[in-house]
């Protein structure tokens, strides 16, 4: 079997490198080869991931490359001009914001979930934030029965963790009992855990778990988009005011901002961008 | 005929040159991969500091400012190391026991083929069963809040060295001359009397084999621990979630960037240091046993 699957591996692998080989030698040819340099923010890596792959598949001669160095490098980047288009998940800020231009490309809807047997269905900002720092270590603090909570959440370099820990206020300070290393395990690890909590990309969320309402709004793609879930942020993607963008960057704005880049963005586990 | 000759000695030539070839191609991975882990491993133990890196308590790699200790991670794999031999050798010896005493039965065999198969279960089955069955029962058995701590790794851990650990110690068993065992019982000892005083020491030193193999098997595993043991970089302690050195690694790597993925690449360099000192102790082994026959 293993020895089946070994060969398996070297056939696709040969096939992709004689793939990679056809294109570039067509690139060549078609002149119209073009590379698009993004820069920034290590949690736009599935959005960003899916669209260029998208893109890309329909324009073969252009090339999107992807760069993670987290949103403030990747908005420095953009206005020194060492990338097309900056990533970033923070909005500007003013100063930033005079010379450059951000554009939402999608919204990251983080979802808190809690095991469905969990009696609570509503938590502040507050609370969570103060759940997640250890303050509040009881669910009977917060209206449920009385059981410890159990913090899960994501692994220290995990985008999903970042927005969480951002909007919450808890950077550096949560006390997690497990750190998991993808969205699925963590909806696993609630669903089979009575006296857990934690978050997930709202996309990723299964009814095998309770979604929490925060401030007393449900998350969903409509509460998301119109801003009244409140553990959300945007994805930009930042371009400079002065400079012209060069044709090719120009057109996969254009794409990643249409509607035809809601699936993808969808795909990616965030929530397209109310149009 | 001198002309087939001449063909089938060119053949020979030729097939001589592909084995060579073969067999130093093996050899020229493993020094790619010591030479590409030294290399890359090397510039952030030099900048965090070897001894900030080797016995920092705190690992915090995104935090500002960053904390590159894993001391953690280093004591996390031991500790699991030593627990998982501590349940699954004394199983996994009885088991030999079992199927070199009782071979041709019917029943060993089933136990011989179950064992083959549980060698071939893929890691990601084991974490996955542990993270579903083993994870909530630990936390019933023990009233815990969370499951996912060292015990649950090191369950996980045992039964997974229990193929290497059987398979070897068996053989060894086997090996040992029946005469041995005919004195023994001749003298008036019991079954179970030459099984532990007599056959056991003999084969003493296949078995210390299949412990260094068990430990190589579990040091080394990375998923099905990664699914159990909860992933927190706590210094160890069994009801607690931990780190191993693998899991750091590999829950890290696909974000990382600048030193904090050099950083991972030094763990992956202790790690193969461990690896490496563990295979030592191996040959070792395998010498001094060959030595006292």
């Amino acid at each position: 079997m293993k020895k089946i699957i070994g060969m398996l591996l070297i056939g696709g692998m040969l096939a992709a490198g004689l793939a990679g080989c056809g294109s570039t030698g067509t690139d060549t040819a078609q002149t119209s080869s073009a590379t698009v340099s993004t820069d920034g923010s290590t949690s736009m890596e599935k959005v960003i991931g899916h669209l260029s792959e998208a893109y890309m598949e329909e324009n073969p001669g252009v090339k999107i490359t992807y760069n993670p160095t987290g949103s403030g490098a990747g908005i420095q980047a953009v206005s020194e001009g060492r990338c097309d288009i900056g990533l970033s998940s923070r909005d500007l800020k003013p100063e930033e914001a005079q010379s450059l231009n951000g554009t939402i490309v999608a919204i990251d809807g983080i979802a808190m979930i809690v095991n469905p047997e969990n009696t609570v269905s509503d938590l502040s900002i507050e609370q969570i934030g103060a759940i997640y720092k250890g303050e509040i270590s009881n669910w009977s603090e917060v209206g449920g029965s009385d059981a410890p909570i159990v913090l899960i959440g994501r692994e220290a370099a995990s985008g999903t963790r970042d927005g969480f820990e951002s909007i919450t206020d808890t950077e550096d300070q949560c006390k997690y009992s497990q750190e998991l290393t993808s969205t699925g395990d963590v909806v696993q690890t609630v669903s089979s855990n009575p006296n857990a909590i934690g978050y997930a990309s709202l996309a990723s969320v299964k009814d095998t778990v309770k979604l929490l309402a925060v401030e007393n709004v449900i998350p969903s793609n409509e509460t998301i988009q119109s801003g009244a879930y409140k553990i959300q942020r945007d994805f930009l993607l930042v371009t400079p005011k002065e400079k012209q963008l060069s044709q090719a960057a120009q057109e996969f704005m254009d794409y990643a901002t249409s509607a035809a880049a809601d699936d993808m963005i969808e795909k990616a586990g965030a929530v397209p961008v109310k149009r | 005929m001198s002309k087939l000759k001449k063909t089938a000695d060119i053949f020979e030539k030729a097939m001589n040159a592909v084995f060579t070839v073969c067999g130093f191609l093996a050899a020229a991975f493993v020094l790619i991969i010591t030479g590409f882990l030294i290399v890359s491993g090397i510039p952030a133990i030099k900048e965090i500091g070897i001894i900030d890196f080797l016995f920092g308590t705190k690992w915090a790699s995104t935090a500002s400012p960053p904390y590159y200790g894993i001391l953690p991670f280093i004591l996390s794999s031991v500790f699991g190391t030593m627990g998982a031999i501590i349940l699954g050798v004394p199983i996994g010896l009885m088991c030999a026991v079992f199927l070199a005493k009782m071979s041709g039965d019917r029943s060993s065999e089933i136990v011989r083929s179950a064992v083959d198969l549980l060698s071939g279960i893929p890691s990601v089955v084991y974490g996955l069963l542990g993270m579903i069955i083993i994870v909530p029962c630990v936390r019933e058995i023990f009233d815990l809040p969370d499951g996912a701590n060292l015990f649950s790794a090191i369950i996980v851990l045992a039964v997974m060295i229990l193929p290497s650990v059987i398979s070897v110690s068996e053989t060894a068993i086997r090996a040992v001359p029946k005469e041995y065992e005919e004195a023994s019982l001749a003298l008036g000892a019991t079954k179970t009397e030459t099984v532990f005083k007599v056959v056991i020491p003999a084969a003493k030193s296949g078995i210390l084999t299949a412990v260094v193999l068990g430990i190589g098997r579990a040091i080394g595993e990375a998923m099905a621990v990664m699914m159990v043991a909860g992933n927190v970089a706590n210094m160890p302690n069994l009801f607690k979630s931990v780190r191993f050195l693998t899991t750091a690694v590999a829950s890290e790597m696909s974000y990382s960037s600048g030193l904090q993925r050099q950083a991972l690449f030094s763990i992956a360099l202790v790690l193969f240091a461990f690896i490496m000192a563990i295979n030592l102790v191996l040959n070792l082994i395998v010498k001094r046993g060959s030595k006292n026959e």
